[in-house]
C-alpha cells in the first residue's frame, strides 16, 4: 500500500551524533555485512577486486568542510541511510505497493517481490537513501535491520540495527522518536536534532546532533603558557636579541 | 539524471502516438476502410512502440502487471491505467472506423480525452518530484502535451493546426529552459541544508563515501554533455518547432513538406527529450558536492 498512513504508533528512528562520529565506516562495513546475508537479495557488487569497483550501499559516510565567517574550519563525518519519513514520497510513488511504511513502527520498506525495479522511488527520495542493486534489478534500501531489532533469536543485546551495535564511538543510537521520554527523544532535545533538507517537506523521522562549534578564540595556541614569546624582550634577554640580531 | 534511451523513446514516440489518436478520437480526421487502417495502425505502433520500450528499463518486468494497483498514489500507476484504456477504447472507435465506416462520436472523445490525460500522466511522473526542481514546475506537463498533440497534428496531416502547435511547443521549450534554470536555486535546497552544517558556515565536500562511482551518481548526477547544452538548445528549438512549423506554413499542401517536417520534428523533440534529463540536477548531487 503506497498511501502512507496518518498515523504509527512508534517511529523508530536512527540519532546520528555529528559530534562524536570519527568516519571510520565502521557501520557501512556492519550494514553492508548483515544485510548481505539475511532480508532480501543480497547487496551485490559490481567489478569488486577489478580497476572500477562500485555496489549497493544502504549506509554511507560523507566527510565534508565546514568553514565558519570567523573561525577555523573543521571537518565533520556524515553518515547518512534511510530517514524513515513520515511523509516519505519514496512510497507514494512506487506504482506496485511495493514500498511502503509500516503503520506499528514507522520503518519504510520494499516487498521485493513486488518490487518492478523502476527506479522511480530513487528518484523521489531526496537524501539517496535508496540503491536499485545492478545484479537483482531490485531496489534496495535501509531496514532498520527489522530483522533483527525484534529478533527473539538473537542476545538482546544485538537487537538494534547492524550499525547502532558496531559503531565504536556511539554516535549512532537507535530508539522510538514518537516517545518524547525515549533516550534519544531527549537527546534530539537537549542537543537541538535536526533534519535533514526540511525544506523539502519529508518530515525526516531520523535525527542529526550538530557538532560543537570549534572554540571562536583562535589566536591562542594551547601551548601559548608554554612558549615564551614576547614581542619586545626587555632587560638582558632584549640586549642579547639586539645583539644577536646584529650578527 | 540520466537520459535511459529506452525512457527518451518511450516518451518522445508514446506522445505522438496519443497526440495522432487525440485527433482521430476528435474527429479532427475521419479515415474509414484501409485509410483508417493506416492511421490507426501508425498511432498503435507509435504508442504501444513507446509502452514497451520503457519496460526495457525496468529492472524486474515481471511484476510489471502489479503496477496497475496503486493509482491512488502513484502516477506511473495512472498512467499504466490510462493508456491501456485509452487504447482499448481507441480500439473500439478504429473497429467502427475500419470496418463499418462508422465514427461512433462519444467513444471517439473519451477515447481523445483519454489519451490526453495519458500523456498528462506521463509528464506528472517527472513534474512531481520535489527533488528534480527543473522538472517541477507548471511548463513540464504542458511542454509533454504541446510535443504529443503537434506530432499527432502533424501525422494526421492537418498542416495549419501543427504549425501553430509547433509554436506553441517551441515557446513552451523555451519557457521550460528559462525557468528551468532558475528553478534549482529557488528549490532552497543547498549543500548546507542537506547537512543541516549551514548554522555553523560553509559546507564543502572534503572526501566522497566511496572513491568509486554508485547507482546514485550513475543515475541522478548525470553530468556527461551539459556543456554541449546550449547548443543542443538550439537544434532542439529549430528542428523540433520552427523548421517545421515554417515548413508547414509555407508548403501546406505538400506532402514531401510534410514527411521533412516530421522527420525534423521527430529529431528535435529527442533532442530536446535528452536535454530534458540530462540537464536536469537532482538534489541528491548535494551530498556529492555536485549538481
Amino acid at each position: 500500500m503506497t498511501q502512507l498512513p496518518t498515523h504509527t504508533d512508534k517511529k523508530l528512528g536512527l540519532v546520528i551524533d555529528l559530534d562524536i562520529c570519527v568516519g571510520c565506516h565502521a557501520c557501512v562495513v556492519a550494514c553492508k555485512g548483515w544485510n548481505d546475508q539475511g532480508y532480501g537479495a543480497p547487496l551485490s557488487d559490481q567489478d569488486p577486486y577489478g580497476g572500477d569497483p562500485s555496489g549497493t550501499f544502504l549506509n554511507r559516510v560523507h566527510s565534508f568542510e565546514i568553514t565558519p565567517e570567523n573561525g577555523p574550519a573543521q571537518v565533520v563525518h556524515f553518515p547518512k541511510s534511510c530517514l524513515h519519513c513520515e511523509d516519505a514520497p519514496c512510497v507514494t510513488v512506487c506504482p506496485t505497493g511495493a514500498s511502503y511504511k509500516r503503520t506499528d513502527d514507522g520503518i519504510v520498506l520494499v516487498n521485493e517481490d513486488a518490487c518492478i525495479g523502476c527506479g522511480l522511488c530513487a528518484w523521489a527520495c531526496p537524501y539517496g537513501a535508496r540503491e536499485m542493486d545492478q545484479a537483482a534489478g531490485i531496489m534496495k534500501k535501509c531496514t532498520l535491520c527489522v530483522d533483527r531489532i525484534y529478533n527473539e533469536n538473537l542476545p538482546e543485546i544485538d537487537r538494534e540495527p547492524a550499525c547502532v551495535r558496531t559503531c565504536p564511538t556511539g554516535a549512532r543510537a537507535f530508539g522510538d522518536l514518537a516517545d518524547p521520554d525515549s533516550a534519544v527523544s531527549r537527546s534530539v532535545a537537549e542537543r537541538g536534532g535536526f533534519d535533514l533538507m526540511p525544506e523539502l517537506g519529508t518530515k525526516p523521522v531520523n535525527q542529526y546532533l550538530p557538532p560543537h562549534p570549534k572554540d571562536l578564540d583562535g589566536d591562542v595556541d594551547v601551548l601559548a603558557p608554554l612558549l615564551d614569546i614576547q614581542p619586545e624582550a626587555k632587560g638582558i634577554l632584549g640586549w642579547l636579541d639586539k645583539l644577536l640580531g646584529k650578527l | 539524471m540520466h537520459p535511459a534511451p529506452s525512457v527518451i523513446i518511450f516518451t518522445v514516440l508514446s506522445g505522438i502516438g496519443f497526440g495522432l489518436m487525440t485527433f482521430l478520437g476528435l474527429g479532427a480526421i475521419a479515415p474509414t476502410g484501409w485509410g483508417a487502417f493506416g492511421y490507426f495502425f501508425l498511432a498503435y505502433a507509435l504508442a504501444v512502440g513507446g509502452l514497451l520500450a520503457s519496460a526495457l528499463h525496468l529492472g524486474n518486468p515481471k511484476n510489471a502487471l502489479l503496477a496497475f494497483s496503486q493509482w491512488q498514489t502513484s502516477w506511473l500507476s495512472r498512467e499504466a491505467w490510462l493508456s491501456v484504456l485509452a487504447l482499448i477504447v481507441m480500439g473500439l472507435f478504429a473497429l467502427g472506423a475500419v470496418f463499418f465506416g462508422a465514427h461512433v462520436r462519444f467513444l471517439g472523445w473519451i477515447g481523445a480525452a483519454l489519451s490526453i490525460a495519458t500523456v498528462l500522466a506521463t509528464s506528472m511522473i517527472y513534474t512531481q518530484l520535489k527533488t528534480v526542481p527543473r522538472w517541477n514546475q507548471w511548463t513540464t506537463p504542458l511542454l509533454f502535451l504541446a510535443f504529443s498533440l503537434s506530432g499527432g497534428a502533424m501525422l494526421a496531416g492537418l498542416p495549419r493546426l501543427a504549425a501553430l502547435l509547433l509554436l506553441a511547443t517551441g515557446g513552451l521549450l523555451v519557457l521550460h529552459w528559462r525557468q528551468g534554470d532558475t528553478r534549482f536555486g529557488a528549490s532552497g535546497s543547498t549543500m548546507e541544508s542537506a547537512t543541516g552544517l549551514g548554522r555553523i558556515g560553509k559546507v564543502r565536500l572534503l572526501e566522497p563515501p566511496h572513491t568509486g562511482k554508485n547507482y546514485l551518481l550513475k543515475e541522478m548526477v548525470y553530468v556527461v554533455g551539459r556543456k554541449h547544452a546550449l547548443r543542443l538548445r538550439w537544434i532542439a528549438l529549430v528542428l523540433a518547432a520552427m523548421l517545421p512549423a515554417l515548413n508547414l506554413l509555407l508548403f501546406p499542401a505538400g506532402l514531401g513538406a510534410l514527411v521533412v517536417a516530421v522527420l525534423a520534428h521527430l529529431t528535435g523533440a529527442f533532442a530536446a527529450r535528452w536535454l530534458f534529463f540530462a540537464e536536469a540536477e537532482h538534489v541528491v548531487g548535494l551530498y556529492y558536492g555536485k549538481r
